[in-house]
Protein backbone atom coordinates (compact mmCIF):
# COMPACT_ATOMS: atom_id res chain seq x y z
CA UNK A 1 0.00 0.00 0.00
CA UNK A 2 1.40 3.34 -1.05
CA UNK A 3 0.71 5.67 1.84
CA UNK A 4 1.76 9.14 2.84
CA UNK A 5 2.51 10.07 6.41
CA UNK A 6 0.24 12.39 8.31
CA UNK A 7 1.59 15.76 9.23
CA UNK A 8 0.81 17.26 12.60
CA UNK A 9 -2.95 16.58 12.97
CA UNK A 10 -3.73 20.03 14.35
CA UNK A 11 -2.19 21.51 11.21
CA UNK A 12 -4.37 19.51 8.85
CA UNK A 13 -5.44 21.87 6.08
CA UNK A 14 -8.48 20.27 4.43
CA UNK A 15 -12.06 19.77 5.60
CA UNK A 16 -12.37 16.31 7.15
CA UNK A 17 -14.84 13.86 5.59
CA UNK A 18 -18.27 14.16 7.17
CA UNK A 19 -19.77 10.98 8.62
CA UNK A 20 -22.01 9.67 5.83
CA UNK A 21 -23.42 6.14 5.88
CA UNK A 22 -23.62 6.07 2.09
CA UNK A 23 -19.86 6.69 1.78
CA UNK A 24 -18.69 4.51 4.67
CA UNK A 25 -17.61 1.69 2.32
CA UNK A 26 -15.53 4.17 0.32
CA UNK A 27 -13.55 5.22 3.40
CA UNK A 28 -13.25 1.60 4.57
CA UNK A 29 -11.67 0.65 1.23
CA UNK A 30 -9.42 3.73 1.41
CA UNK A 31 -8.08 2.53 4.75
CA UNK A 32 -6.95 -0.60 2.87
CA UNK A 33 -5.30 1.50 0.17
CA UNK A 34 -8.02 1.00 -2.41
CA UNK A 35 -10.07 3.51 -4.39
CA UNK A 36 -13.57 2.09 -4.32
CA UNK A 37 -16.55 2.74 -6.58
CA UNK A 38 -20.01 1.29 -6.84
CA UNK A 39 -20.77 -1.31 -9.52
CA UNK A 40 -24.12 -2.64 -10.69
CA UNK A 41 -24.43 -6.39 -10.27
CA UNK A 42 -26.88 -6.54 -13.19
CA UNK A 43 -25.28 -4.38 -15.91
CA UNK A 44 -21.76 -3.74 -14.51
CA UNK A 45 -22.13 0.05 -14.73
CA UNK A 46 -19.55 1.74 -12.49
CA UNK A 47 -20.38 4.99 -10.69
CA UNK A 48 -19.07 7.32 -8.02
CA UNK A 49 -20.45 8.91 -5.91
CA UNK A 50 -22.83 6.08 -5.04
CA UNK A 51 -26.58 6.10 -5.40
CA UNK A 52 -29.55 4.00 -4.26
CA UNK A 53 -30.06 2.45 -7.70
CA UNK A 54 -27.97 1.98 -10.83
CA UNK A 55 -28.28 5.13 -12.98
CA UNK A 56 -28.05 2.99 -16.13
CA UNK A 57 -30.57 0.19 -15.47
CA UNK A 58 -32.21 1.15 -12.12
CA UNK A 59 -31.21 -2.11 -10.48
CA UNK A 60 -30.93 -1.84 -6.71
CA UNK A 61 -28.44 -4.69 -6.64
CA UNK A 62 -25.12 -2.89 -6.34
CA UNK A 63 -21.73 -3.60 -4.82
CA UNK A 64 -18.63 -1.70 -3.80
CA UNK A 65 -15.38 -2.87 -5.38
CA UNK A 66 -11.76 -1.74 -5.49
CA UNK A 67 -10.96 -0.02 -8.76
CA UNK A 68 -7.46 -0.23 -10.23
CA UNK A 69 -6.79 3.18 -8.69
CA UNK A 70 -5.40 4.15 -12.09
CA UNK A 71 -6.68 6.80 -14.41
CA UNK A 72 -5.80 9.74 -16.60
CA UNK A 73 -5.64 13.46 -15.96
CA UNK A 74 -8.80 15.19 -17.23
CA UNK A 75 -8.14 18.72 -15.94
CA UNK A 76 -6.67 20.63 -13.01
CA UNK A 77 -6.94 23.93 -11.14
CA UNK A 78 -5.04 25.76 -8.41
CA UNK A 79 -7.09 27.15 -5.53
CA UNK A 80 -5.82 30.54 -4.37
CA UNK A 81 -8.95 31.51 -2.45
CA UNK A 82 -9.69 30.13 1.04
CA UNK A 83 -13.28 28.87 0.96
CA UNK A 84 -12.52 27.31 4.35
CA UNK A 85 -10.34 28.90 7.03
CA UNK A 86 -8.42 25.64 7.50
CA UNK A 87 -6.97 25.71 3.97
CA UNK A 88 -5.31 29.12 4.33
CA UNK A 89 -1.84 27.83 5.27
CA UNK A 90 -1.87 25.47 2.28
CA UNK A 91 -2.75 27.98 -0.45
CA UNK A 92 -2.41 27.60 -3.31
CA UNK A 93 -3.43 23.93 -3.42
CA UNK A 94 -4.34 21.89 -6.47
CA UNK A 95 -7.46 19.94 -7.35
CA UNK A 96 -7.33 17.55 -10.28
CA UNK A 97 -10.04 15.80 -12.18
CA UNK A 98 -9.22 12.18 -12.98
CA UNK A 99 -10.97 9.79 -15.31
CA UNK A 100 -10.66 6.38 -13.66
CA UNK A 101 -9.90 3.41 -15.91
CA UNK A 102 -13.25 2.01 -14.87
CA UNK A 103 -15.10 5.11 -16.11
CA UNK A 104 -16.06 7.58 -13.37
CA UNK A 105 -14.78 11.13 -13.46
CA UNK A 106 -13.66 12.15 -9.97
CA UNK A 107 -12.01 15.09 -8.21
CA UNK A 108 -8.91 14.68 -6.07
CA UNK A 109 -5.49 16.19 -5.39
CA UNK A 110 -2.18 15.57 -7.11
CA UNK A 111 0.67 14.96 -4.68
CA UNK A 112 3.17 16.26 -7.26
CA UNK A 113 3.18 19.91 -6.26
CA UNK A 114 4.39 21.44 -9.52
CA UNK A 115 1.57 21.89 -12.03
CA UNK A 116 3.90 23.13 -14.77
CA UNK A 117 4.23 20.52 -17.48
CA UNK A 118 0.96 18.74 -16.76
CA UNK A 119 -0.82 17.49 -19.85
CA UNK A 120 -4.28 16.10 -20.46
CA UNK A 121 -4.31 12.32 -20.44
CA UNK A 122 -1.22 11.88 -18.25
CA UNK A 123 -1.33 8.59 -16.37
CA UNK A 124 -1.99 8.83 -12.63
CA UNK A 125 -2.47 6.39 -9.80
CA UNK A 126 -3.95 6.62 -6.34
CA UNK A 127 -1.89 7.04 -3.21
CA UNK A 128 -3.36 7.21 0.27
CA UNK A 129 -2.65 9.92 2.79
CA UNK A 130 -3.31 9.36 6.46
CA UNK A 131 -5.61 12.04 7.83
CA UNK A 132 -6.95 12.67 11.33
CA UNK A 133 -9.58 10.22 12.61
CA UNK A 134 -7.79 7.04 11.47
CA UNK A 135 -8.81 7.71 7.89
CA UNK A 136 -6.98 7.66 4.58
CA UNK A 137 -7.61 10.17 1.81
CA UNK A 138 -7.00 8.93 -1.74
CA UNK A 139 -4.89 11.31 -3.78
CA UNK A 140 -3.07 10.79 -7.07
CA UNK A 141 0.49 10.85 -8.34
CA UNK A 142 1.85 10.90 -11.86
CA UNK A 143 2.74 7.46 -13.10
CA UNK A 144 5.14 6.38 -15.84
CA UNK A 145 3.14 4.44 -18.43
CA UNK B 1 -32.01 15.64 -31.56
CA UNK B 2 -35.09 16.50 -29.55
CA UNK B 3 -38.67 16.44 -30.75
CA UNK B 4 -39.36 19.92 -32.18
CA UNK B 5 -41.29 22.33 -29.97
CA UNK B 6 -44.82 23.02 -31.22
CA UNK B 7 -44.31 25.71 -33.87
CA UNK B 8 -47.55 27.39 -32.82
CA UNK B 9 -45.77 28.63 -29.69
CA UNK B 10 -43.48 30.82 -31.74
CA UNK B 11 -44.39 34.50 -31.30
CA UNK B 12 -47.57 33.50 -29.43
CA UNK B 13 -46.37 35.21 -26.25
CA UNK B 14 -44.71 38.58 -25.69
CA UNK B 15 -42.91 40.45 -22.94
CA UNK B 16 -44.92 43.59 -22.26
CA UNK B 17 -43.31 45.02 -19.15
CA UNK B 18 -39.85 44.99 -17.58
CA UNK B 19 -38.36 46.56 -14.51
CA UNK B 20 -35.41 46.36 -12.17
CA UNK B 21 -34.63 47.57 -8.68
CA UNK B 22 -31.27 49.34 -8.24
CA UNK B 23 -28.19 47.10 -8.12
CA UNK B 24 -25.75 47.32 -5.26
CA UNK B 25 -25.67 46.68 -1.52
CA UNK B 26 -28.89 47.17 0.44
CA UNK B 27 -28.48 45.73 3.92
CA UNK B 28 -31.67 47.47 5.12
CA UNK B 29 -33.92 45.83 2.54
CA UNK B 30 -35.12 42.30 1.96
CA UNK B 31 -36.03 40.26 -1.12
CA UNK B 32 -39.64 41.42 -1.03
CA UNK B 33 -38.79 45.12 -0.92
CA UNK B 34 -36.45 44.85 -3.90
CA UNK B 35 -38.94 42.71 -5.83
CA UNK B 36 -41.73 45.19 -5.13
CA UNK B 37 -39.64 47.99 -6.63
CA UNK B 38 -38.97 45.96 -9.77
CA UNK B 39 -42.63 44.96 -10.03
CA UNK B 40 -43.93 48.52 -9.66
CA UNK B 41 -41.61 49.65 -12.44
CA UNK B 42 -42.57 46.75 -14.75
CA UNK B 43 -46.29 47.21 -14.14
CA UNK B 44 -46.03 50.89 -14.98
CA UNK B 45 -43.99 50.02 -18.05
CA UNK B 46 -46.70 47.61 -19.26
CA UNK B 47 -49.66 49.90 -18.58
CA UNK B 48 -51.54 46.97 -17.02
CA UNK B 49 -53.63 47.20 -13.87
CA UNK B 50 -52.36 45.09 -10.99
CA UNK B 51 -55.73 43.34 -10.86
CA UNK B 52 -55.13 41.91 -14.32
CA UNK B 53 -52.11 39.85 -13.17
CA UNK B 54 -53.23 36.24 -12.73
CA UNK B 55 -49.90 34.42 -12.72
CA UNK B 56 -46.86 34.87 -10.51
CA UNK B 57 -43.51 33.12 -10.75
CA UNK B 58 -40.84 33.78 -8.15
CA UNK B 59 -37.17 32.88 -8.21
CA UNK B 60 -34.73 33.13 -5.28
CA UNK B 61 -37.58 34.67 -3.28
CA UNK B 62 -38.21 32.66 -0.10
CA UNK B 63 -42.03 32.56 -0.18
CA UNK B 64 -44.36 32.91 -3.15
CA UNK B 65 -47.22 33.43 -0.71
CA UNK B 66 -45.52 36.30 1.08
CA UNK B 67 -44.66 37.80 -2.31
CA UNK B 68 -48.33 37.67 -3.30
CA UNK B 69 -49.27 39.18 0.03
CA UNK B 70 -46.75 42.00 -0.33
CA UNK B 71 -48.01 42.84 -3.82
CA UNK B 72 -51.69 42.16 -3.08
CA UNK B 73 -52.11 39.53 -5.80
CA UNK B 74 -54.21 36.34 -5.74
CA UNK B 75 -53.12 34.56 -8.93
CA UNK B 76 -54.38 31.35 -10.51
CA UNK B 77 -50.91 30.27 -11.64
CA UNK B 78 -48.00 30.13 -9.19
CA UNK B 79 -44.48 28.91 -9.74
CA UNK B 80 -41.56 28.96 -7.35
CA UNK B 81 -38.01 28.22 -8.39
CA UNK B 82 -34.78 28.11 -6.41
CA UNK B 83 -31.80 30.43 -6.35
CA UNK B 84 -29.97 29.05 -9.36
CA UNK B 85 -29.10 31.13 -12.41
CA UNK B 86 -30.35 28.38 -14.66
CA UNK B 87 -33.88 29.03 -13.35
CA UNK B 88 -34.40 32.32 -15.21
CA UNK B 89 -34.65 30.64 -18.60
CA UNK B 90 -36.75 27.85 -17.10
CA UNK B 91 -39.20 30.39 -15.64
CA UNK B 92 -39.66 32.15 -18.97
CA UNK B 93 -40.25 28.88 -20.84
CA UNK B 94 -42.80 27.81 -18.21
CA UNK B 95 -44.59 31.15 -18.48
CA UNK B 96 -44.68 30.78 -22.27
CA UNK B 97 -46.34 27.37 -21.96
CA UNK B 98 -48.84 28.56 -19.37
CA UNK B 99 -49.86 31.63 -21.39
CA UNK B 100 -50.11 29.72 -24.65
CA UNK B 101 -52.32 27.11 -23.00
CA UNK B 102 -54.58 29.72 -21.42
CA UNK B 103 -53.89 28.64 -17.86
CA UNK B 104 -52.99 32.27 -17.17
CA UNK B 105 -53.44 35.52 -19.12
CA UNK B 106 -50.90 37.91 -17.58
CA UNK B 107 -47.88 36.46 -15.81
CA UNK B 108 -45.39 38.34 -13.67
CA UNK B 109 -41.96 36.79 -13.12
CA UNK B 110 -40.00 38.11 -10.17
CA UNK B 111 -36.40 37.59 -9.17
CA UNK B 112 -34.77 39.10 -6.12
CA UNK B 113 -31.30 38.65 -4.67
CA UNK B 114 -29.99 39.91 -1.36
CA UNK B 115 -26.85 37.75 -1.49
CA UNK B 116 -24.42 40.59 -1.00
CA UNK B 117 -26.01 41.85 2.16
CA UNK B 118 -26.31 38.23 3.38
CA UNK B 119 -22.56 37.86 2.78
CA UNK B 120 -22.81 34.81 0.55
CA UNK B 121 -19.47 33.05 0.07
CA UNK B 122 -20.47 30.59 -2.72
CA UNK B 123 -18.35 27.71 -1.53
CA UNK B 124 -17.01 25.87 1.51
CA UNK B 125 -19.43 24.98 4.29
CA UNK B 126 -22.18 27.00 2.61
CA UNK B 127 -22.29 24.50 -0.26
CA UNK B 128 -21.23 21.10 1.11
CA UNK B 129 -20.45 18.43 -1.46
CA UNK B 130 -18.80 15.04 -1.73
CA UNK B 131 -15.44 16.53 -2.84
CA UNK B 132 -14.92 18.77 0.21
CA UNK B 133 -12.16 16.55 1.67
CA UNK B 134 -10.07 17.38 -1.42
CA UNK B 135 -10.95 21.07 -1.23
CA UNK B 136 -12.95 21.09 -4.48
CA UNK B 137 -15.70 23.64 -3.88
CA UNK B 138 -17.42 26.71 -5.37
CA UNK B 139 -19.16 27.16 -8.74
CA UNK B 140 -16.15 29.00 -10.16
CA UNK B 141 -13.89 25.98 -9.66
CA UNK B 142 -15.97 23.89 -12.07
CA UNK B 143 -15.59 26.59 -14.70
CA UNK B 144 -11.86 26.81 -14.01
CA UNK B 145 -11.62 23.04 -14.61
CA UNK B 146 -13.44 23.42 -17.91
CA UNK B 147 -11.37 26.39 -19.00
CA UNK B 148 -8.08 24.61 -18.20
CA UNK B 149 -9.26 21.72 -20.35
CA UNK B 150 -10.29 24.10 -23.14
CA UNK B 151 -6.83 25.71 -22.99
CA UNK B 152 -5.10 22.35 -23.23
CA UNK B 153 -7.35 20.98 -25.98
CA UNK B 154 -7.60 24.04 -28.20
CA UNK B 155 -4.81 26.42 -27.19
CA UNK B 156 -7.23 29.02 -25.82
CA UNK B 157 -5.44 31.67 -23.75
CA UNK B 158 -6.33 33.77 -20.72
CA UNK B 159 -5.75 36.90 -22.82
CA UNK B 160 -8.52 35.71 -25.13
CA UNK B 161 -10.71 35.08 -22.10
CA UNK B 162 -9.94 38.62 -20.96
CA UNK B 163 -11.60 39.97 -24.12
CA UNK B 164 -14.95 38.97 -22.62
CA UNK B 165 -14.45 40.75 -19.29
CA UNK B 166 -13.06 43.82 -21.04
CA UNK B 167 -15.96 44.05 -23.55
CA UNK B 168 -18.61 43.64 -20.88
CA UNK B 169 -16.97 46.21 -18.60
CA UNK B 170 -16.99 48.62 -21.52
CA UNK B 171 -20.76 48.08 -21.75
CA UNK B 172 -21.26 48.51 -18.01
CA UNK B 173 -19.58 51.91 -18.28
CA UNK B 174 -22.50 52.91 -20.54
CA UNK B 175 -25.13 51.54 -18.15
CA UNK B 176 -26.16 53.87 -15.32
CA UNK B 177 -27.51 50.90 -13.33
CA UNK B 178 -24.29 48.88 -13.49
CA UNK B 179 -22.30 48.18 -10.34
CA UNK B 180 -18.82 48.07 -11.93
CA UNK B 181 -18.05 51.16 -13.99
CA UNK B 182 -14.27 51.48 -13.94
CA UNK B 183 -12.81 50.62 -17.37
CA UNK B 184 -10.44 47.64 -17.47
CA UNK B 185 -7.84 46.43 -19.96
CA UNK B 186 -6.63 42.98 -20.94
CA UNK B 187 -3.55 43.59 -18.79
CA UNK B 188 -5.75 44.49 -15.81
CA UNK B 189 -7.43 41.11 -16.27
CA UNK B 190 -4.08 39.32 -16.47
CA UNK B 191 -2.86 41.11 -13.34
CA UNK B 192 -5.97 40.50 -11.22
CA UNK B 193 -5.57 38.01 -8.41
CA UNK B 194 -6.05 34.32 -9.16
CA UNK B 195 -9.06 32.70 -7.45
CA UNK B 196 -9.15 29.21 -8.94
CA UNK B 197 -6.34 29.43 -11.52
CA UNK B 198 -6.52 29.65 -14.49
CA UNK B 199 -9.47 31.89 -13.52
CA UNK B 200 -8.86 35.28 -11.94
CA UNK B 201 -10.98 37.79 -10.09
CA UNK B 202 -12.05 39.49 -13.33
CA UNK B 203 -13.41 36.19 -14.67
CA UNK B 204 -15.85 36.04 -11.75
CA UNK B 205 -19.23 37.67 -11.58
CA UNK B 206 -19.72 40.04 -8.74
CA UNK B 207 -22.15 39.45 -5.89
CA UNK B 208 -24.69 42.23 -5.42
CA UNK B 209 -28.27 42.83 -4.34
CA UNK B 210 -31.04 43.72 -6.75
CA UNK B 211 -34.25 42.53 -8.39
CA UNK B 212 -35.75 42.11 -11.85
CA UNK B 213 -39.29 41.75 -13.12
CA UNK B 214 -40.83 40.68 -16.43
CA UNK B 215 -44.51 40.73 -17.35
CA UNK B 216 -45.69 38.47 -20.16
CA UNK B 217 -48.97 37.92 -21.96
CA UNK B 218 -50.26 36.48 -25.23
CA UNK B 219 -49.33 38.20 -28.49
CA UNK B 220 -52.97 39.07 -29.07
CA UNK B 221 -53.35 40.86 -25.71
CA UNK B 222 -49.91 42.45 -26.08
CA UNK B 223 -50.88 44.44 -29.15
CA UNK B 224 -53.22 46.68 -27.15
CA UNK B 225 -50.65 47.59 -24.52
CA UNK B 226 -48.41 50.60 -23.97
CA UNK B 227 -45.07 49.28 -25.20
CA UNK B 228 -44.07 47.56 -28.45
CA UNK B 229 -44.46 43.81 -27.79
CA UNK B 230 -41.25 41.80 -27.72
CA UNK B 231 -42.11 38.32 -28.93
CA UNK B 232 -40.67 35.02 -27.78
CA UNK B 233 -39.87 33.60 -31.20
CA UNK B 234 -37.96 30.52 -30.13
CA UNK B 235 -36.91 28.57 -27.06
CA UNK B 236 -34.73 25.54 -26.51
CA UNK B 237 -33.97 23.41 -23.48
CA UNK B 238 -31.72 20.54 -22.44
CA UNK B 239 -30.57 19.48 -18.99
CA UNK B 240 -27.44 17.54 -18.00
CA UNK B 241 -27.82 15.90 -14.62
CA UNK B 242 -25.67 12.79 -14.90
CA UNK B 243 -22.51 14.36 -13.48
CA UNK B 244 -24.25 16.67 -11.03
CA UNK B 245 -21.91 15.70 -8.21
CA UNK B 246 -19.19 17.61 -10.04
CA UNK B 247 -20.88 20.97 -9.52
CA UNK B 248 -21.04 23.49 -12.34
CA UNK B 249 -18.95 21.25 -14.53
CA UNK B 250 -19.51 19.69 -17.92
CA UNK B 251 -17.00 17.33 -19.50
CA UNK B 252 -18.00 18.56 -22.99
CA UNK B 253 -18.51 22.25 -22.09
CA UNK B 254 -22.28 21.67 -22.48
CA UNK B 255 -21.60 21.37 -26.20
CA UNK B 256 -24.13 18.61 -26.96
CA UNK B 257 -26.81 20.31 -24.87
CA UNK B 258 -26.17 23.67 -26.55
CA UNK B 259 -26.34 22.11 -30.01
CA UNK B 260 -29.67 20.53 -29.09
CA UNK B 261 -30.94 23.82 -27.65
CA UNK B 262 -29.79 25.75 -30.73
CA UNK B 263 -31.59 23.34 -33.05
CA UNK B 264 -34.82 23.68 -31.05
CA UNK B 265 -34.70 27.46 -30.71
CA UNK B 266 -33.58 28.33 -34.25
CA UNK B 267 -36.05 25.90 -35.83
CA UNK B 268 -38.92 27.26 -33.74
CA UNK B 269 -37.97 30.87 -34.53
CA UNK B 270 -37.17 30.25 -38.19
CA UNK B 271 -33.87 32.05 -37.61
CA UNK B 272 -30.17 31.24 -37.38
CA UNK B 273 -26.99 32.62 -35.85
CA UNK B 274 -26.58 35.00 -38.79
CA UNK B 275 -29.85 36.74 -37.83
CA UNK B 276 -28.84 37.53 -34.23
CA UNK B 277 -28.15 41.24 -33.69
CA UNK B 278 -27.17 40.92 -30.04
CA UNK B 279 -26.33 37.97 -27.81
CA UNK B 280 -27.01 37.81 -24.08
CA UNK B 281 -24.88 34.96 -22.76
CA UNK B 282 -25.07 33.87 -19.13
CA UNK B 283 -21.70 34.87 -17.69
CA UNK B 284 -21.44 33.79 -14.07
CA UNK B 285 -17.84 33.07 -15.10
CA UNK B 286 -16.30 34.30 -18.34
CA UNK B 287 -15.60 30.84 -19.88
CA UNK B 288 -19.34 30.10 -20.26
CA UNK B 289 -19.47 32.77 -22.95
CA UNK B 290 -16.89 30.85 -25.00
CA UNK B 291 -18.79 27.59 -24.52
CA UNK B 292 -22.06 29.28 -25.55
CA UNK B 293 -20.56 30.68 -28.75
CA UNK B 294 -19.29 27.25 -29.78
CA UNK B 295 -22.37 25.29 -28.78
CA UNK B 296 -24.82 27.62 -30.51
CA UNK B 297 -22.67 27.59 -33.65
CA UNK B 298 -21.47 31.20 -33.76
CA UNK B 299 -18.01 29.74 -34.32
CA UNK B 300 -16.50 26.29 -34.77
CA UNK B 301 -15.77 24.05 -31.84
CA UNK B 302 -12.53 25.06 -30.14
CA UNK B 303 -12.31 28.39 -31.99
CA UNK B 304 -14.13 30.67 -29.55
CA UNK B 305 -10.87 32.11 -28.18
CA UNK B 306 -9.87 33.51 -31.56
CA UNK B 307 -13.52 34.46 -32.26
CA UNK B 308 -13.73 36.89 -29.32
CA UNK B 309 -10.42 38.62 -30.09
CA UNK B 310 -10.39 42.22 -31.26
CA UNK B 311 -13.54 43.20 -29.40
CA UNK B 312 -15.98 41.16 -31.45
CA UNK B 313 -18.39 40.97 -28.50
CA UNK B 314 -18.15 44.70 -27.72
CA UNK B 315 -20.62 47.30 -28.96
CA UNK B 316 -19.45 48.16 -32.46
CA UNK B 317 -18.15 44.62 -32.93
CA UNK B 318 -19.79 41.98 -35.11
CA UNK B 319 -21.70 40.35 -32.24
CA UNK B 320 -22.43 42.79 -29.42
CA UNK B 321 -23.03 40.71 -26.32
CA UNK B 322 -24.21 41.38 -22.78
CA UNK B 323 -24.70 45.02 -23.60
CA UNK B 324 -25.70 45.84 -20.01
CA UNK B 325 -22.33 44.61 -18.72
CA UNK B 326 -23.54 41.11 -17.89
CA UNK B 327 -23.05 39.38 -14.56
CA UNK B 328 -19.37 40.23 -14.76
CA UNK B 329 -19.90 43.99 -14.58
CA UNK B 330 -23.58 45.01 -14.49
CA UNK B 331 -25.31 42.93 -11.86
CA UNK B 332 -25.54 39.40 -10.53
CA UNK B 333 -29.18 38.94 -11.48
CA UNK B 334 -28.68 35.31 -12.57
CA UNK B 335 -29.87 35.68 -16.15
CA UNK B 336 -32.82 37.96 -15.39
CA UNK B 337 -31.10 41.25 -16.17
CA UNK B 338 -29.90 39.80 -19.49
CA UNK B 339 -33.51 38.98 -20.42
CA UNK B 340 -34.65 42.46 -19.39
CA UNK B 341 -31.79 43.90 -21.47
CA UNK B 342 -32.94 41.81 -24.47
CA UNK B 343 -36.36 43.45 -24.27
CA UNK B 344 -34.94 46.96 -23.92
CA UNK B 345 -32.55 46.43 -26.86
CA UNK B 346 -35.43 45.41 -29.11
CA UNK B 347 -37.50 48.39 -28.02
CA UNK B 348 -34.55 50.66 -28.85
CA UNK B 349 -34.47 52.29 -25.42
CA UNK B 350 -30.81 52.06 -24.56
CA UNK B 351 -29.17 55.27 -25.77
CA UNK B 352 -25.38 54.97 -25.66
CA UNK B 353 -25.46 51.19 -25.53
CA UNK B 354 -28.21 50.67 -28.11
CA UNK B 355 -27.46 48.22 -30.93
CA UNK B 356 -28.62 49.98 -34.10
CA UNK B 357 -31.41 48.26 -36.02
CA UNK B 358 -31.79 45.58 -33.39
CA UNK B 359 -34.44 43.03 -34.46
CA UNK B 360 -33.31 39.70 -32.99
CA UNK B 361 -31.76 39.13 -29.56
CA UNK B 362 -30.78 35.74 -28.23
CA UNK B 363 -30.42 34.79 -24.57
CA UNK B 364 -28.47 31.66 -23.68
CA UNK B 365 -27.47 30.03 -20.42
CA UNK B 366 -24.92 27.24 -20.73
CA UNK B 367 -25.49 25.50 -17.41
CA UNK B 368 -26.63 22.08 -16.17
CA UNK B 369 -30.05 23.34 -17.32
CA UNK B 370 -29.16 24.87 -20.67
CA UNK B 371 -31.77 27.26 -22.04
CA UNK B 372 -31.98 29.72 -24.89
CA UNK B 373 -34.67 32.24 -25.72
CA UNK B 374 -34.86 34.16 -28.98
CA UNK B 375 -36.67 37.50 -28.76
CA UNK B 376 -37.89 39.37 -31.83
CA UNK B 377 -39.82 42.51 -32.71
CA UNK B 378 -41.99 40.74 -35.27
ZN1 LIG C 1 -27.19 -1.37 -13.88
Amino acid sequence: MDTLKMNNASAYTKPLPRPDPELKPFWDFARLGQFAAQRCRDCAHVHFPPGPVCPACLSSSQEWFATSGRGTLFSWVAFHHPYWDCVKPALPYNVVMVQLEEGPLIASNLVDENLQGLKLGMAVEAVFEAIPGDMYLPKFKLRAR
Amino acid sequence: MSTPINAALSRSVAVVGVGNAPYGSFPDKDEYALAAEAFTQALQDSGLEKSQIDGIGVCRIPSYARMGEVLGIDPRWTLTLPAHGRMSGISIVEALAALHSGIAAYIVLLYSNIGRSRRMNYGGDEMPNVWDPWGFTSPGAGHAMMFRRHMELYGTTTRQLAEISVAFRKHACLNPDAVMKKPISIDDHENSRPITAPLRLLDYCQINDGACCMILTTAERARDLRRPPVYIAGVGARDNFRDSSLPNFSADFWYAALQDVAEQAYTMAGLGTQDVNALMAYDNFSPTVLFSLEGLGFCKRGESGAFVEGGRLALGGALPSNTDGGHLSNSYMQGWALNVESVRQLRGELGARQVAGCKVVQYVAATPCTRSIIYTLD
